[in-house]
């Protein structure tokens, strides 16, 4: 259990009676990358509220690194990027690092002040990102794929252990999404840090991710990408072209 | 100098003070509230007041008295307005429409019980702040020195809640609690505000010096100074214009702030145009 990034166990959750996730069980080792897909509304929106405990479950266990969510107080270790702001204003006053260093707060203790050190933790991300030219920019004034790209900054400024991404190259242009892959994957082999990344991207995160639950309210899927391929299961599923799409890892 | 002379009454100095510091507080939870989107619940709040206001006139409770007897329940009706914009979420903005007309139903109801409306009510619905006592200014003071202390220490807290309350929540940080913190710092300020401006204008003081700042701000620090700035220079002005030409002050001070936000509202699109 220890060694365990994540772990779900027989987690169900919903929203006014209405039954988003059900009965959904799996766990994540240290430094897998798991890519989470599914039809939409199929829950996985609602799996990462869960596992952030910004939504409460109706049933069921998770575990965060370790320690039951119940008493997991080291939100720093956890970076979080989500699918969309919930109510994003484009006129919101807000400097490029000043949003990165909000990021830091989740490390600290009332009365939450930001130190040296924080400067230079916001400094040295936006240099390992190549953002630094913006860090006086309003954020409201940012394309859609640079906001996306503080947003990510502002999750990986304290070098999470855990990452967990919903969604995030939806706005993002071929050539943008693909730096954006390649950011996440460098942050899971050189920096071990454990992601979970929710996408529709099917044809594309097999080349990244080690291994891939799919979700439709219940896990339809959970291993790594090798068990998908070979899954004759999982054929009957998807049908022999859906299963070669995800499997097609160039 | 017609300043010199403005000064060297004792009632001026009062007033320039404590309108000084009311200003402070209303554009600094202004910003939050508006970027927020609770500012509703500066005016449900305000409402609220005029109820406990004509209460406290039943109660034949005057100037200071007056104030310490309604902030209990401001605080207490602030809670009951947040619980209800939180629980109901998509009728938010109705309730807190229902808590504003209960406020002012009672007040009128309690007013004409009292005896009808009388000059202590009018004086309340539009504020005076030329008449404001010294034992006043010292409350004013005081809760000043609370307000910005509470804003002080939860300032990262309450910029992480404003800016997205899903990664606020994913940071470690009690939402819920800062919206209290929040709310409760507002009803105070509503209670002073209502020397300044009136019940009436409450709103508008929290309301208008703040977006006239998000207009022209850089950033969210600058957008909170800038707004303090606002909200001190237009309450100073319209104080002194309403001292020279013998106009009321609440109104004064709303149409000067009224003024400065076109004034922002175009420097921004002139700057858009360039
Ligand atoms: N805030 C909410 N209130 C009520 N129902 C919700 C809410 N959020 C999601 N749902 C419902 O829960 C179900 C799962 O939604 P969820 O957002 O988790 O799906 P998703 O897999 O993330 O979809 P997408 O791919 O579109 O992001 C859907 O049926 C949705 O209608
Ligand atoms: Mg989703």
């Amino acid at each position: 259990m220890k060694d365990k990034a994540l772990s779900v166990q027989n987690l169900c959750a919903g929203y006014h009676g209405s039954e988003a996730l059900q009965d959904v069980c799996f766990s994540v080792n240290r430094g897998d990358y798991l890519g989470i897909c599914g039809p939409n509304g199929s829950g996985k929106s609602t799996l990462v509220k869960v596992i952030l405990g910004l939504l409460a479950p109706t049933s069921g266990e998770v575990s965060l690194l370790g320690t039951p969510k119940s008493s997991f107080q080291r939100w720093d270790r956890i970076g979080y990027l989500p699918q969309g702001l919930q109510f994003f204003n484009p006129h919101f006053p807000a400097t490029v690092d000043e949003v990165i260093r909000l990021g830091r707060l989740s490390a600290k203790k009332f009365p939450r002040r930001f130190s040296r050190e924080d400067a230079a933790a916001v400094d040295r991300t936006m240099e390992w990102m190549g953002i630094s030219n913006i860090r006086g920019s309003m954020i409201g004034e940012l394309s859609g794929g640079l906001r996306q790209r503080v947003l990510l900054a502002r999750a990986l400024v304290n070098d999470p252990e855990l990452l967990v991404l919903d969604e995030p190259t939806t706005a993002l242009d071929p050539e943008t999404r693909e730096s954006f892959y390649k950011l996440t994957f460098e942050m899971n082999r050189e920096r071990k840090s454990t992601v979970l990344l929710v996408t529709h991207d099917t044809a594309t995160i097999g080349k990244y991710a080690s291994h891939l639950l799919y979700l439709d309210k219940k896990v339809i899927f959970y291993g790594d990408f090798e068990d998908f391929c070979n899954s004759s299961e999982m054929t009957g599923f998807f049908g022999e072209h859906g299963q070669h799409l995800v499997c097609h890892r160039h | 100098m017609i300043i010199t002379e403005m000064l060297s009454y004792g009632f001026m100095q009062r007033a320039l003070v404590g309108g000084s510091l009311i200003a402070i507080l209303c554009s600094v939870l202004g910003v939050f509230l508006v970027l927020r989107r609770l500012s509703l619940i500066g005016d449900g709040l305000a409402h609220v007041t005029f109820g406990s206001v004509a209460l406290a006139l039943l109660f034949r409770l005057q100037s200071v008295y007056m104030t310490l007897a309604i902030i209990p329940v401001v605080l207490a009706s602030s809670m009951g307005i947040l619980q209800l914009a939180q629980k109901a979420r998509i009728y938010g903005d109705a309730a807190i429409g229902i808590v504003s007309a209960i406020g002012i139903a009672t007040g009128v109801m309690l007013a004409s019980v009292a005896g009808g409306f009388n000059v202590d009510l009018f004086s309340y619905l539009f504020g005076n702040i030329l008449s404001i006592s010294s034992s006043e200014l010292v409350i004013a003071a005081l809760l000043f020195v609370i307000v910005i202390a509470c804003v002080v220490m939860f300032y990262n807290e309450l910029f992480a809640s404003t800016f997205d309350e899903d990664l606020a929540k994913s940071s470690g940080i009690d939402t819920e609690r800062i919206n209290t913190v929040l709310v409760l710092m507002t009803a105070l300020t509503v209670v002073l505000a209502m020397k300044v401006v009136g019940i009436m204008l409450i709103s508008a003081l929290l309301i208008i010096p703040a977006v006239s700042a998000l207009q022209i701000a850089k950033g969210f620090k600058s957008a909170i100074v800038t707004a303090a700035v606002i909200g001190v220079v237009t309450v100073i002005c319209g104080i002194s214009l309403s001292f020279v030409m013998n106009l009321p002050s609440g109104a004064t001070i709303v149409l000067i702030n009224f003024a400065v936000l076109l004034a922002t509202f175009g420097g921004r699109a002139l700057r858009g145009h360039k």
